[in-house]
Parts: C-alpha cells; sequence; structure tokens
C-alpha cells in the first residue's frame, strides 16, 4: 500500500517559490490500478516521483508498506527503491546495452548472480513478446518495443509496485492499446500494483480502478474510474473526458444528456433507434468515440426537449440497451 | 636535397623521432587520462544537476582546473619545471617532458571527459537511480559506458593536443619530430628537413584520427549498422 499524507512540493527558484503540489492525500491499494490524471503542469509527474522519492517532497509523509520513506537512510532508500519498478515517457533505456543487458541491469544493481539474471530477464523478454530481440539494441526498436523493454526491467527485480509516467504518451493509439493490455494483464497475473500518471482519459478508462484528477497542484477529485467517468464532479474531470464539450453544452438549452460508451457494438444505430422507438428529437450537441475493432468508446452529449415523459423514455431506451448515461449541467 | 636531410634519412632519425612522437603521446595521453578521467567524473557528478551534487568540491575544482587550462603550455612548461625535477628527477629530456605533458593534458581531458559524461540523456540516470543504483553504480555503469563513443572521440582530440604540445616540448631537451624540425631544420636553414616533419606529424595525426573516429563509430550502438 502506498500512503501519501499531507504531501507538499515547492520548487524554489529564482522569481519566487513554484508550488507544484499542495496538500496531497490518496492510497493506492495493493493491487489496483491507479490512474492520476491531469493537464500537463498539474503536477502529476512530480506526485509520482514523490512515491519513489526521486523527489524529496516538502512536506508531508510518503508511507511505502509502512515504511515512511522521508526517515530511511539512504542505503534503505536504495534497497525500496528496487521494489518500485519505474517506466517513462522516452522509455529511458540504456543505448550501449542489448535488449538483455538493459533488463540484466536492475538485477545486477539488486547483486543478483549473472546466470540468474540472464535467466531471469530472458524469461520477461519473453513475456512481453520481445525474445526475437533480445540481441537488438534500443535504436533498432520502435517505440512500443521500447516500451516493452523498458517494462521488461522494470519487473526484472519482481517488484509489488509499478510507476508509470505516461508510458503511453509518445505511442500511437494502436501501441497505446497494446501496452496498456500488457500492464493489465501484468496486474492481473502478477498481482503488481500500477500507478498511471497521464494526460489522456482514455487511458484511465482503458486500465485503471481507481482515479485521481489533478488540477493546479492540488486533487480535484478522486474516486472510481467509473463514478468520475459517468458523473464527473469537478470542472477540470469533465473537462479532461470531455475535452471541448464544457463550452458547447453550456450555452444549450433543454434536457442534456451524457451517454458514455464503453465497449458497446458498434455496429449498432444507436442514435436512430433512439429517436424512432422513443419518437423525440435528438440533438447531438458533442460526440467524442472512437470505434476500436467494432466497439465504441467515448463520450457523447445530446439535447432532448426539456419535457419529463420524453426523459422518462430516453432514460428507459438507454437502460435497456445498457449505454450509460448521466445527467449533464 | 640537404645534406642534413639525407643524413638524417640514411642514419634512421626520422624514423626514431616519429617513434619518439607517437610513444611520447601515447603514454602521455595513457598517464593524463588516470587524472583526468576521474576528475572529469568528479566535475559531471559534482556539479548542480549532477548525480551528486558537492557546489564547493566541484567549484573548487573547477578553478583549479580552469588555471591550468589559461596557461599557455609553452608558459606552463617552463613553470612546471622544479616540479619534473622533483617527480622524475631531471628537467630535461623525455621523462621531463612527459611530466609536463601530463600536467598540461589533466585539467583539458577532464574539461573533455566532463562534457561526454553531460551528454548522457537526464532520463537514463533518473530511470537508473529509480532501480535503486548508487551514485558510484550510476558512474560506473550508466555514465562511463554511456558516453563512451564521446569518450573515445574526446580521447583522439586530446591525443593530437598532445601531440601538438610534444613539438613545444622539444625545447626543454625533449626529442620527436618537433625537436628535429626545430634543431635541426629551423637552426640550421633547412627547410627540407622541417618540412618532411610537417609531413610525418600530419600523418600521425590523420592515422590517429582515422583509427579513433573508426573506433568511435564502431562501438557507438546507436548507431544502425
Amino acid at each position: 500500500m502506498i500512503e501519501i499524507q499531507h504531501l507538499s512540493k515547492v520548487f524554489p527558484s529564482a522569481a519566487g517559490d513554484i508550488t507544484a503540489l499542495s496538500d496531497i492525500n490518496l492510497t493506492v491499494a495493493d493491487g489496483e490500478i491507479f490512474g492520476i490524471i491531469g493537464l500537463s503542469g498539474a503536477g502529476k509527474s512530480t506526485l509520482v516521483r514523490c512515491m519513489n522519492l526521486l523527489e524529496r517532497p516538502t512536506e508531508g509523509r510518503v508511507i511505502v508498506d509502512g515504511n515512511d520513506l522521508m526517515t530511511l537512510s539512504k542505503k534503505e532508500l536504495l534497497k525500496v527503491r528496487q521494489s518500485i519498478g519505474m517506466i517513462f515517457q522516452s522509455f529511458n533505456l540504456l543505448e550501449q546495452r542489448n535488449v538483455l543487458a538493459n533488463v540484466c541491469y536492475p538485477l545486477e544493481i539488486a547483486g543478483v548472480p549473472k546466470e540468474d539474471a540472464k535467466k531471469r530477464a530472458t524469461e520477461l523478454i519473453d513475456m512481453v513478446g520481445l525474445s526475437e530481440r533480445i540481441r537488438s539494441y534500443p535504436s533498432q526498436l520502435s517505440g512500443g518495443q521500447k516500451q516493452r523493454v523498458a517494462i521488461a526491467r522494470a519487473l526484472a527485480t519482481n517488484p509489488k509496485y509499478l510507476l508509470c509516467d505516461e508510458a503511453t504518451s509518445a505511442l500511437d493509439p494502436n501501441t497505446t492499446a497494446s501496452i496498456l493490455e500488457l500492464l493489465r494483464d501484468i496486474n492481473r497475473t502478477m498481482g503488481v500494483t500500477i500507478v498511471v500518471i497521464t494526460h489522456e482519459m482514455k487511458v484511465i478508462d482503458r486500465i485503471c480502478d481507481r482515479v485521481a484528477v489533478i488540477d493546479q497542484s492540488k486533487i480535484a477529485e478522486i474516486g472510481n474510474v467509473s463514478e468520475v467517468f459517468t458523473a464527473p464532479k469537478s470542472a477540470i474531470a469533465r473537462e479532461l473526458i470531455l475535452p471541448g464539450a464544457t463550452s458547447v453544452t453550456a450555452q444549450t438549452n433543454g434536457h442534456k444528456i451524457r451517454l458514455v460508451f464503453n465497449g458497446e457494438d458498434s455496429g449498432k444505430p444507436l442514435v436512430s433507434s433512439l429517436i424512432l422507438e422513443c419518437q423525440i428529437p435528438v440533438n447531438i450537441l458533442f460526440a467524442d468515440t472512437k470505434d476500436i475493432e467494432g466497439r465504441s468508446y467515448g463520450h457523447m452529449v445530446i439535447q432532448i426537449p426539456d419535457d419529463a415523459r420524453m426523459r422518462e423514455r430516453v432514460e428507459a431506451f438507454l437502460d435497456a440497451n445498457r449505454i450509460v448515461h448521466s445527467e449533464e449541467v | 636535397m640537404s645534406e642534413m636531410f639525407h643524413q638524417l634519412w640514411e642514419s634512421g632519425g626520422f624514423l626514431t623521432a616519429t617513434w619518439e612522437t607517437v610513444y611520447m603521446t601515447v603514454l602521455s595521453t595513457a598517464i593524463s587520462y588516470v587524472i583526468g578521467l576521474p576528475l572529469g567524473v568528479l566535475l559531471a557528478a559534482t556539479d548542480r544537476g549532477g548525480v551528486h551534487p558537492i557546489p564547493w568540491l566541484n567549484k573548487t575544482l573547477g578553478i583549479i582546473v580552469n588555471i591550468f587550462r589559461s596557461m599557455p603550455f609553452i608558459v606552463l612548461m617552463v613553470a612546471m619545471l622544479p616540479v619534473a625535477k622533483f617527480i622524475v628527477g631531471t628537467s630535461l629530456g623525455n621523462s621531463a617532458m612527459i611530466v609536463m605533458l601530463v600536467i598540461a593534458a589533466s585539467p583539458y581531458i577532464a574539461r573533455m571527459v566532463e562534457s561526454s559524461i553531460k551528454e548522457v540523456n537526464a532520463g537514463v540516470i533518473e530511470a537508473a537511480e529509480a532501480m535503486g543504483s548508487s551514485t558510484m553504480q550510476i558512474i560506473v555503469k550508466v555514465l562511463i559506458p554511456e558516453s563512451k563513443p564521446s569518450l573515445i572521440i574526446g580521447a583522439v582530440i586530446s591525443s593530437v593536443t598532445i601531440l601538438g604540445y610534444t613539438a613545444m616540448a622539444s625545447t626543454i631537451g625533449g626529442g620527436g619530430l618537433g625537436a628535429v624540425a626545430i634543431t635541426k631544420g629551423h637552426q640550421r636553414f633547412n627547410d627540407d628537413v622541417i618540412w618532411f616533419c610537417v609531413v610525418l606529424i600530419v600523418l600521425i595525426v590523420q592515422l590517429m584520427q582515422e583509427f579513433g573516429m573508426r573506433l568511435a563509430h564502431k562501438t557507438d550502438k546507436r548507431i544502425h549498422k
């Protein structure tokens, strides 16, 4: 369990102190995938770096498995870091080492005998599906392959936690999907607790159990992904979930409903059926949906006349079709 | 051809001088690296934003290195004569010259090494820290191996500079092609001797450069081959 208590981080600068994080409180439970989302500059990367003390908080406590990291000696801290894997947006592989040697690195650091290290590394490289590239150098790999190597490397010492700092932000949508799938597999099969930092809601939606929304150095909202996703309470969460939608929907009258597509059959003409079955005019105010392998993902905000009976009919239709929906205000 | 040229050619004087130049260059470069490499790593590591910042140490080392670096070699050489005498027992000849070369080249090499080390991607260092590496492990397993191609190129540039210094060092009685060009060529008005020495020096530099760059290229795993 990772507990963050009253954590603040202030960077002193010539132009005055810059507060990156202020009074952050959160708990990452064992076995979950915890997401931290925010716009760039919100402080989320600093927050994840506080979890292994790559950044020392100015105030507050970081407690990992009951150990207050701030009170550990340098040596003890290095030991703790070996039990917390980390991957990055820019992969950060050792350019002069091949895939095998990269994955062996953390094992060398941990003092694992060379042969055992090689064996363990080979298994992990196999697990991330790169056995054929084991002798390749990072410059010969694609972005997705590099991230797979980084994941294998981060897992080499059998860590209990894996911190992912914008791990998919440099990757294209398909590669992102496959990396997220890999992370979810790791979470499920190896029981690794994962903390995901991202600015993309789709990453959170895809794999996270719970999410903390960070805005201007503070936690704006924290909760189960399904709750935050369907009924965001904070303005920033709404903005992150439906970028650009707030400005459109704010000026429109009538009753507004937000529909959430979470892998429904994209072949089904949902909006047409809604209009035909309910016999009401429907106006699409905003839509951001994506078709991935015949399933739709995303959001839509529709407007219907402000009439209680019509509303009931629409809600009944949506419930019958198992579409998650909520009133948009 | 002057008589001196013939005499040097017949007696193998050019050959001996070439060998002396190569030998002094290689030996001084090697010894200078023993001092310059750790010093350069220390400069890079203790800098603000380095893997182990120690501002006062960094500042002190920086000032010392700068003092030696700002002195023209010929002046530094004269000033260091007593040091050479203290270390090798004489202030004349090849051994004294190697002492001078090492004193002049080590700070230069330290700066070369420092800049190579600082080229290593900060993200890679951060990843190594996140994996629980100690400072020493980062230096030995990350900084030096990751900057190897750049370090090799630095070594080539440094050794060419040191080769240039060996010619100047002939003024205190060292050997080599520089000495031949000055004492047998310039001072006795044999232009052909001077020019032939120049040709030989150019050849040595070209060979060093070519070999060094190939080696750097071959070690660099960032390049697709």
